[in-house]
């Protein structure tokens, strides 16, 4: 009786947190040709190319309320139907393996785990897009990343799913990895284009859309690894089932790369809608902090999007749970919400800085920034210096308000988004941590320690702000 | 009178032409150049310029002199200037020799709250370098970097092609101890 009920239990366990791009993760060789085509891999090839047309497969995806899962969160169904088929170009298919957003690294688990997966949502998706060569563009430095999905390219096309005439179809495609070195801002899709080409990653003013003319002038869509990985299984199984799972308009499931002061981090496959609660604390996922100290602070979406004070993580401003979908975790705007952004989550106990958080994100964007737009190129650096005096102990009273002009005046004002992911985290941490900024203005010799909040928390010192006035 | 900017140049140029590199475009490296180049259509090689640049670059001590630079853009019927202008975007191309070994510490947010400045002083202790120096044998360059994608695994470093994740002081010892002995592989060809 008690082997029937564990396996109820394990049953309703696997039942509650569905898995799509990791089901099959844990098969012993399943990064080999042989062992992924022997558990079902490349039947969604198998299906679109023989039983569907393109745009019954656009439709699937369509159907399925599908999200780029790079951090915009844009329909994927809808970006594919955009692609220019009148003009008779070519047509591309690339792939951003770019992922160097802080606080993710799902996609490269994905690939270096069950690099197939990959490879058969490029073809597939490929084949709906009518593109004929298609391309997976990588960060430099997942080198050794690069070496398995080359492998992956050649074992696939060895087996007949790549090149010309594919399964007697008629259909032909050549997928090549191509590899960055080491820019962030690369990330972008018009910049990853420009990259591919051989160029400087600037990203390019939109419109012209990629849709429209995007690498080598051709239309070319840009998706997200993880966002490509899930159309096998919605080819598979029907883009109306795949829209069963999750909440609302957060359809299916997402991978959350887990960072920072938890138990246990690393990528985790979520049903959206799960709540943040349940995410951080039970064994299955998080397993709650790391040396059971109080929760501080999260970030949802990676170091982009506005970091959330304790109080407002595990319930909305209305007091509503927060769930793991796009619609919750936004809740509120950024008065009160943040956003999921690419599923990097950080999380950080209290004797973590605010402070030199901030700080350190605004060097990294402001190593990043491409230098094509003023705002940016001086802003992200002028913040940079701003906030290192802060940390530093050389700040002065006025410095809160002048970071706060500063980054008002680079978001929006730049081509691409990488201007307000360099504002948002400053605008976000003075919201909900000014107290933070004061007191390391007003106590500089509290503060020339490096690790000052691991010995005396600021929750132990926050009284000593209100009591001085300036 | 030249203006500024030409002075500018010309005092880079002579301070990176200070160091000499022997061009070697082996033929294995040349068929692998080949290779890559016919991935793309006809007439766009051009975009074959990063994923060249980081084999040519393997292949000569993991830095690029002018010279070498020039070669690349000869191969690929470029105009030398954008190679150039590729390289000195890009970090992972270095413009001067660097350190065999170089540790690239990840020292964005999530790798700090995991001690990874700790870490990189202690390295740097044990090298007798600051960072962004290369030991006086040439053996081993300290370099701090931004986010490399491995926040959940931290602290960690870049090697060569390769990560070393959830370092400790003592993984760090026993790294320094496999590069002084030969046993550390930085390219997968």
């Amino acid at each position: 009786m008690l082997i029937v009920e564990i396996i109820k239990l394990r049953y309703t366990i696997n039942n509650m947190s569905q898995k799509i791009l990791l089901e099959k993760v844990n098969i012993p060789g399943i990064k080999t040709y042989e062992v992924y085509r022997q558990n079902g891999g490349y039947t969604s090839v198998e299906k679109a190319l023989k039983t569907l047309t393109p745009d019954e497969v656009v439709e699937e995806v369509k159907t399925s309320g599908l999200r780029g899962r790079g951090g915009a969160g844009f329909p994927a169904g809808m970006k594919w139907s955009f692609i220019d088929k009148k003009s008779g170009k070519p047509r591309h298919l690339v792939c951003n393996a770019d992922e160097s957003e802080p606080g993710t690294f799902k996609d490269r688990y994905l690939m270096e785990h069950i690099p197939h997966l990959l490879i058969e949502g490029m073809i597939t998706s490929s084949f709906a897009l009518g593109a004929n060569l298609s391309y997976i563009y990588i960060r430099g430095e997942y080198m050794w990343v690069y070496k398995i999905l080359e492998k992956a390219i050649n074992e696939a096309k060895a087996a007949g799913w790549l090149g010309k005439n594919i399964l007697g179809t008629g259909y032909d495609l050549e997928v090549y990895v191509h590899c960055g070195a080491g820019a962030y801002i690369c990330g972008e899709e018009t910049a990853l284009i420009e990259s591919l080409e051989g160029k400087r990653g600037n990203p390019r003013i939109k419109p012209p859309f990629p849709a429209v003319s995007g690498l080598w002038a051709n239309p070319t869509v840009v998706n997200n690894v993880e966002t490509i990985s899930a159309v096998p299984w919605i080819v598979n199984n029907s883009g109306e089932e795949y829209a069963k799972i999750g909440l609302g308009r957060s359809t299916g499931t997402k991978l959350i790369s887990a960072s920072g002061h938890i138990k246990n981090p690393g990528v985790y496959e979520i049903e959206m809608g799960l709540s943040v609660y349940e995410f951080m604390n039970s064994d299955e996922y998080l397993g709650g902090m790391s040396s059971d100290r109080p929760l501080k602070a999260f970030i949802p979406g990676g170091s982009s999007v506005p970091v959330l004070p304790a109080h407002l993580i595990y319930k909305t401003a209305n007091g509503d749970d927060r769930l793991m979908t796009y619609e919750s975790l936004s809740d509120g705007g950024f008065a009160t919400g943040s956003m999921l952004g690419s599923g990097g989550f950080i999380v950080y106990n209290d004797t973590s800085c605010i402070v030199r958080n901030t700080w350190n994100f605004s060097r990294f964007y402001h190593h990043e920034s491409c230098g094509q737009c003023s705002p940016c190129r001086e802003g992200t650096g002028w913040m940079e210096k701003v906030l290192h005096r802060i940390e530093n102990g050389h700040g002065r009273e006025e410095d809160i308000d002048l970071l706060l002009s500063i980054q008002s005046k680079i978001e929006g004002n730049t081509i691409c988004p990488l201007g307000d992911a360099a504002a948002w985290p400053v605008a976000a941490a003075i919201r909900h941590f000014r107290d933070e900024f004061e007191y390391h203005i007003r106590f500089p010799e509290k503060i020339k320690n490096r690790d000052h909040f691991v010995a005396e928390p600021f929750e132990s010192v926050k009284h000593l702000v209100s009591k001085v006035t300036v | 009178m030249p203006s500024l900017c030409t002075l500018w140049l010309k005092e880079i140029k002579m301070e990176r032409t200070q160091y000499k590199q022997e061009i070697n475009i082996t033929e294995p490296l040349m068929n692998r150049i080949n290779e890559l180049i016919s991935h793309y259509p006809e007439g766009k090689q051009k975009s074959a310029l990063l994923p060249i640049l980081h084999e040519v670059q393997d292949a000569h001590d993991n830095w690029l002199s002018f010279e070498l630079m020039n070669k690349v853009a000869e191969i690929l019927q470029i105009k030398p200037i954008e190679v150039y202008e590729v390289v000195s975007f890009y970090t992972m191309f270095n413009q001067r020799p660097i350190g065999k070994y170089m540790f690239e510490f990840c020292q964005t947010s999530p790798c700090c709250l995991n001690g990874v400045e700790d870490l990189m002083d202690y390295t740097c202790e044990k090298l007798g370098v600051k960072v962004g120096e290369t030991t006086a044998d040439g053996l081993f360059e300290v370099r701090g970097v931004e986010c490399l994608g491995a926040c959940g695994y931290a602290p960690m470093m870049q090697l060569g092609d390769f990560y070393k994740e959830h370092l400790t002081k003592e993984k760090v010892d026993q790294i320094i101890a496999d590069c002084r002995d030969n046993k550390i592989t930085l390219h997968d060809k």
